[in-house]
């Protein structure tokens, strides 16, 4: 069917108006963080001249080096964890049969939906007794735990629509279940695992709530608390503000932009099914 | 919620992956009883259940459970607890301020929740057959963009934009209403509108990309044949596009409504709960409570009463959703 000539220019006028009403604070936030100190005011101004000093500056004096360095290995060990244990349960929930299954499942559904309030507090003084708050192992192992359900749960449903002959025919010749799985479910189902592994890469990059609960240490601090405290000390000095936010941003963004249709699909998908 | 469909194992594989050299013991047992065999099985299962299980029972699962333990107690987190009952739970919806931030977070809703999906809708509805546009992957591109930046870097750029001189700001002298500028996110009568109005901005693109993918599920036929009937275009929505949507916008008020509910590194980042306590809501009161005041159990009773307010609206919400046999 085909549209108007009419249809089709409201049909763009509507989207550009709010494709502009999304990245406009985006924009302004880039164009802040090359403004020059003494001219920035906090408003949407055209800088007299590129000032990416702003960068550095922001980058050395809110110690981002730090900060972003403690957010890749906790992300990184995050991923690699959630990873390899949601393989293995989800296709223990997809392709074995075993007493309590549902029940053990439904269990870690709730995961899905529940406030990160619900478990912090005694997580904190848990923690605590433990002798591992102020350390990544306090901000891997409750991420960690946190992304299973989803990981799970995707993992569980990607294997389901795996074909069974297959699998009937590669335990014929006798290959063990481990072997089946690495050797012969993994590697077709890469891309929605890589789709997985990209989600929780942002969920935890951009996590907040549990770095503020259990770090203490300025050196184990992750980016987004990183960049908090710092707008703390610099509310108005917005340049710095801006180019501390878009540093904190980036590398997901950035992700963002090379693999959009896996973020949108994933996001849209994934919670669609449940 | 879908059913477990798990594929059962054949008595001849099970033998087969039982007869391996290394197996060779377990494979004699095996023989010996038939039920045994399918015994095995299950505890092969826990063992590939069981890393991803215990990580989550710890971390996860055991806290829950001692929150609601905690939410018994009055405790500071340093001295001894003494048990104190529903008190904390009374407390929760007597104490004022703890009412209140109840009540921001319904506000919040409309704003995050009801806002967002009620565009999404206008817009879909305006927006006809649009899977048919060439452009719409730019567009969802950009419409999702506000969804992946981190909270703690949205709330940055909006704590600019609703400053003295900030965009907000700049736009009503732009258009003649100087003197409404204010500092919105210190001002009592402002404060929570413009936390508010954050969410709206980063839940529009969600609700639109939703719903415009769900539009792409209709078969054009359908359009087609409405019009045919002579029906205007709201006629169109509420009999084909609406229904249609119903998984969708499902979906997008779970998510919204469940966002405008665990707000809080927006408010820990623009007010911490400020100006007064005018905005102030009960994931933030949680945390303050816990970490910074002292009063462990009642935070506790704060946490368990917001995670059934989340639990009972996500089931209310699913009832919206078509049921989809699969």
């Amino acid at each position: 069917m085909k549209l108007s000539l009419r249809e089709k220019i409201v049909n763009q006028v509507i989207l550009a108006m709010f494709a502009v009403f999304a990245i406009v604070p985006l924009l302004g936030v880039l164009l802040s963080s090359v403004t020059p100190s003494d001219e920035n005011t906090g408003g949407f101004a055209i800088p007299s001249r590129l000032a990416l000093e702003n960068y550095g500056e922001a980058w050395t004096r809110g110690n981002f080096g730090v900060y972003v360095i403690s957010s890749l290995i906790v992300t990184t060990a995050v991923v690699l964890l959630t990873v390899v244990l949601s393989i293995l349960a989800g296709f223990a929930f997809a392709r074995m049969r075993f007493i309590g299954s549902s029940v053990l499942f439904y269990v870690l559904l709730l995961g899905l939906t529940l406030p990160a309030e619900a478990f912090i507090i005694p997580l904190y003084f848990n923690m605590r007794s433990m002798g591992l708050t102020d350390s990544y192992w306090a901000l891997i192992l409750p991420q960690t735990a946190q992304s299973l359900a989803f990981a799970t749960f995707w993992m569980r449903n990607q294997f389901r629509s795996f074909p069974g002959d297959i699998l009937e025919a590669a335990r014929l010749d006798g290959a063990r279940d481990i072997r089946v799985l690495w050797q012969i479910v993994v590697p077709p189902t890469i891309a929605p695992i890589m789709t997985m592994a990209v989600l929780i890469t942002m969920w935890t990059w951009n996590e907040f709530l549990i770095p503020l609960v259990m770090i203490v240490s300025n050196n184990l601090r992750t980016a987004p608390l990183g960049l908090a405290f710092f707008q703390g000390q610099h509310v108005t000095d917005y340049s710095l503000l801006a180019a501390a936010g878009v540093m904190v941003a980036l590398p997901i963004a950035v992700l963002y932009f090379a693999l959009q249709k896996r973020f949108i699909s994933g996001m849209v998908g994934g919670i669609s099914q449940r | 919620m879908t059913a477990l469909h798990s594929v059962a194992p054949s008595e001849e594989t099970a033998t087969a992956t039982l007869t391996r050299a290394g197996d060779h013991a377990q494979a004699v047992r095996a023989r010996r009883a038939s039920g045994s065999r399918r015994a095995r099985r299950s505890r092969v299962a826990y063992l590939y259940v069981a890393p991803a299980f215990l990580v989550f029972a710890i971390f996860l699962g055991v806290p829950i459970a001692q929150t609601v333990q905690y939410s018994f107690y009055d405790w500071n987190g340093l001295g001894t607890a003494t048990w104190v009952g529903i008190e904390n739970y009374l407390r929760v919806f007597e104490d004022p301020q703890l009412r209140d931030s109840f009540a921001h977070a319904i506000v919040l809703m409309a704003f995050y929740a009801l806002l967002p999906v009620m565009i999404g809708l206008f817009l879909t509805a305006l927006i006809s057959r649009s899977h048919q546009m060439r452009s719409m992957s730019f567009y969802r591109t950009v419409l999702f963009l506000p969804q992946v930046i981190a909270s703690v870097v949205v709330a940055t750029i909006w704590v600019a934009i609703y400053s003295q001189n900030g965009l907000a700001n700049e736009v009503l002298r732009a258009i003649g209403l100087a003197d409404l500028t204010r500092v919105w996110l210190g001002d009592y009568d402002t404060a929570l509108f413009a936390i508010g109005l954050v969410g709206t901005w980063l839940n529009i693109g969600l609700c639109l990309v939703l719903f415009l993918s769900g539009v792409g599920n209709i078969p054009p036929e359908l359009f087609e044949a409405v019009r045919l009937d002579g029906a205007g275009r709201v006629r169109e929505f509420t009999a084909i596009t609406l229904p249609a949507l119903r998984g969708q916008i499902a979906v997008a008020l779970t998510l919204t409504v469940v966002s405008a509910l665990k707000t809080f590194d927006l408010v820990y980042i623009t007010t911490r709960g400020g100006p007064g306590n005018s905005t102030t809501v009960p994931a933030f009161e949680a945390y303050n409570r816990a970490f910074n005041t002292g009063q462990v159990g009642l935070a506790s009773a704060v946490a368990v009463v917001l995670t059934v307010v989340i639990v009972l609206l996500t089931i209310a919400i699913s009832r919206i959703e078509p049921k989809d046999v699969e």
